[in-house]
């Protein structure tokens, strides 16, 4: 709940729909100022709900080094070896939906500049160990922050990482569990009826 | 919309708040002709605009205005700013709330009798016991329909109980679907439940009690209501003998009004009550409305709890089905043999994988906090519900300085946890550990305290005037036409979830209110 942090519950961009590269209009590029791109992994548990396996994301104030450098620096802190890059895409969005501030954008920018500092001159070129030794020498930072927090509120709140971690996500439109597995487990034995009944 | 009463009318009850206190207690009164205007600061959601995104529900129904946090407890570090987890929507944090619906046990009632001088704490009795109670407890359940009560059967258990119930069974406690207020069959108009497993960010199926959809309506059918949302109490203000005569609030469009009143009565929850008491300090009650004691805003307690979440061998799918609905209740008894004073509660909890990450353990990042939350879809877990020990200490003030959105001077919670309540928790973690490594457990997590979901005691029941805010009606003592209304009135925690106490208190109060009325003697 960091609640003065960042924004907790309205990201931008759908995550639904990652924007295939070929619909990226020339004039969507021209306004943008930065650009993150990717491809979905072909075992991503996500791929069957996604339109396309490709995906980019325009980023409105973050320049592209900026943007890939925050991306990397998410991974660092929350590293999930087989989530896909496209959801951590969607942090680096909603820290530059912040950025529009321009006090943010300053603290971010010189956040980078810090990272790229501590790790020899390139966060991005570094290796896990590197770039983990330059987070933790920057814990406690505003920065750090702002980076931790966004990540924690965005990175799990979409439905690539609800198909990666299993989650189901609303449920109200399903009916429920009452029909779906609510009371699937199996590999222990059932309750009896005294300490939970059947449903009706 | 035009108000129903006048704002002159000095013959209606102003109640504030219409959680589980105040909520019952406008319907019980409105039942018994009494008018009523119901304040509430929040809007009017339902089970239609209720949403199953985590994040996006806790924007929509929690109280989030500025509040500050002091003292040694890890909420302050964790959630400085949001010391607790309740909502500002019409029906309050029953809105939120998972169900749990427990009596408090004989001997909790007679908390300094039975736990004896534990030294640092403010224990005293209640001026009530529980045979006193006994029948509004019984009423209580009728009307919320809780299970395994007035022939309604239990729940069906889902898979998180499952894990619970044979961990439990192999460390010798016994554990059942327990007491919920939630329908396992239709009942009073409401359906069943779906089991969707979203009942903290407000049924959408109405199977889940809340005075949202159960006592405000049907205090609304009475023609007595007038509820007024989105109109935030600032100050309660009394005539020249010393009785309340009226509360000044702003309402929907900021604008200050003024409503009369027979009788005010206060259930905004145990941070907002006695902040508004203390914020209607006059030059006759220099230190706040019915603080002649100083015990307006202390012996806040919050309930120690804290969090186990176990990653299984198997998939457990905990967020599938009621969030709580598993109760173990072998480790609420008294037995200083432990090593403390009280007792405690376990009970079946999940989050979303939306909100885990920020609870597991909060503030934490790095590969291994990251490969905890990769076996999301393996975790099992249980919260555990424990008696803290009151404290004068532990208190809600007045900010000197802060300012809420109204101008109005923000409230300060200061806790410490005691002794006693970390010898109850360690306790109690390890209990949650050795029934989840019973059942195969791979890793266990020990998760601290959230942001407070029960707020009581800050304007608490005593028998005598100097030690105390309230009798045990209700009534504060010093101003006979002032009542307390809420989990404030609490004279001790207990173990149980409070607030199947709440209303039970709530439909004793509307009886001796209607009385007192009727008497004429407010
Ligand atoms: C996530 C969660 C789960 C829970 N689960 C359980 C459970 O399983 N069992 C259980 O027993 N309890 C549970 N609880 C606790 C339960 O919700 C509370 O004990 C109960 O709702 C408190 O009742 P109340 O009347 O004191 O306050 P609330 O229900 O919080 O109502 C207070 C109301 O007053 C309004 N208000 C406050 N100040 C003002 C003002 N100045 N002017 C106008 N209006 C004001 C608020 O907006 C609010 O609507 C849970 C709580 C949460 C948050
Ligand atoms: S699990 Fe049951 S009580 Fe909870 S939200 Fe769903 S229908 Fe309501």
């Amino acid at each position: 709940m960091q609640m003065s942090e960042t924004k907790l519950h309205d990201t931008e961009i759908s995550p639904e729909a990652p924007i295939a590269r070929g619909t990226v209009t020339r004039r969507g590029f021209l306004k943008a100022s930065g650009l993150l791109m990717g491809v979905l992994g072909t075992s991503s548990a996500f791929l069957s709900l996604a339109p396309s396996r490709a995906w980019a994301l325009e980023l409105a104030v973050l320049s592209d080094s900026q943007g890939k450098a925050l991306m990397a620096f998410s991974q660092t802190l929350y590293p999930h070896a087989t989530l896909d890059d496209a959801a951590y895409a969607l942090v680096v969005k909603a820290l530059d939906n912040s950025a529009a501030d321009k006090a943010t954008l300053k603290m971010l920018d010189e956040g980078v500049r810090t990272l790229d500092l501590l790790t020899g001159g390139s966060f991005l070129g570094a290796n896990a160990q590197t770039r983990l030794a330059a987070a933790r020498a920057m814990e406690g930072t505003p920065f750090f922050g702002a980076c931790r927090g966004t990540t924690v509120n965005n990175l799990y709140n979409n439905p690539i990482a609800f198909a990666h971690f299993g989650y189901q996500g609303s449920a109200w439109e399903h009916g429920g569990y009452k029909h779906r597995g609510f009371d699937d487990l199996i590999w222990l034995p059932n309750p009896p009826e005294s300490a939970s009944p059947a449903k009706d | 919309m035009a108000n129903k009463f006048d704002y002159s009318d000095a013959a209606v009850v102003v109640v504030i708040g219409s959680g589980a206190g105040g909520g019952t207690l406008a319907n019980e009164l409105c039942q018994r002709g009494v008018k009523v205007v119901l304040l509430e600061a929040g809007k009017r959601e339902s089970s239609a605009t209720f949403v199953n995104d985590e994040w996006a529900s806790f924007g929509q129904l929690a109280w989030l205005d500025k509040r500050t946090t002091s003292g040694s407890w890890r909420v302050a570090k964790d959630f400085g700013g949001l010391p607790a987890w309740i909502c500002k929507t019409v029906g309050g944090s029953t809105v939120h709330w998972a169900g749990a619906s427990l009596r408090i046990q004989p001997h909790e009632f007679k908390a300094r009798t039975t736990y004896g001088d534990v030294p640092g704490t403010s224990l005293q009795d209640w001026p009530l016991d529980y045979e006193e109670l006994a029948p509004y407890y019984a009423r209580a359940e009728d009307k919320m329909g809780v299970t395994r009560t007035n022939d309604i059967p239990g729940l069906p258990g889902n898979n998180n109980f499952k894990v619970f119930y044979n961990g439990a069974k192999k460390v010798g406690y016994s554990a059942s679907t327990g007491h919920m207020a939630i329908n396992s069959r239709p009942r009073a108009d409401r359906a069943s439940c779906l089991q969707l497993g979203f009942c903290f960010q407000g049924c959408k199926s109405g199977a889940k009690w809340s005075t949202l959809y159960t006592e405000v309506p049907a205090a609304e059918r009475t023609g007595n209501l007038d509820l007024r949302t989105q109109a935030h109490a600032a100050q309660i203000e009394h005539d020249a003998s010393g009785k309340v005569t009226g509360v000044v609030y702003f309402d929907a469009d900021g604008k200050r009004q003024r409503q009369r009143a027979r009788a005010v009565c206060v259930a905004g929850n145990s941070i907002e009550t006695p902040r508004l008491l203390l914020m209607s300090a006059s030059s006759r009650f220099k230190d706040g409305l019915a603080n002649s004691s100083g015990q307006v805003g202390r012996n806040y307690q919050r309930h120690l709890t804290g969090s186990v979440y176990a990653e299984m061998p198997e998939p457990v799918h905990m967020y599938r089905g009621t969030t709580m609905a598993g109760i173990i209740s072998e480790e609420a008894r008294f037995d200083t043999s432990r090593g403390f004073a009280g007792g405690y509660e376990l009970e079946t909890l999940s989050l979303g994988l939306p909100f885990m990450p920020a609870f597991l353990d909060p503030g934490a990042w790095g590969p291994e906090y990251a490969s905890a939350l990769d076996n999301y879809r393996f975790m099992a877990g249980l919260w555990i519900v424990g008696e803290d020990m009151p404290q004068a200490t532990n208190r809600v003030s007045l900010h000197a300085s802060e300012r809420d959105q109204w101008g109005l001077p923000v409230p300060n919670v200061h806790y410490d946890d005691h002794p006693n309540d970390i010898a109850m928790r360690t306790h109690a973690f390890s209990r949650g550990r050795a029934l989840y490594e019973a059942v195969g457990a791979k890793r266990v997590h020990y998760t601290p305290p959230y942001p407070s979901t029960h707020n009581l005691g800050t304007c608490r029941m005593s028998a005598n005037a100097r030690d105390g805010v309230v009798n045990k009606h209700g009534q504060a003592h010093d101003i006979k036409n002032l009542f307390i209304s809420d989990g404030s009135q609490f004279t001790t925690g207990a173990a149980e979830n409070p607030t199947l106490t709440i209303v039970s208190l709530a439909i004793r109060q509307a009886e001796f209110i209607a009385e007192q009325m009727t008497q004429r003697n407010i």
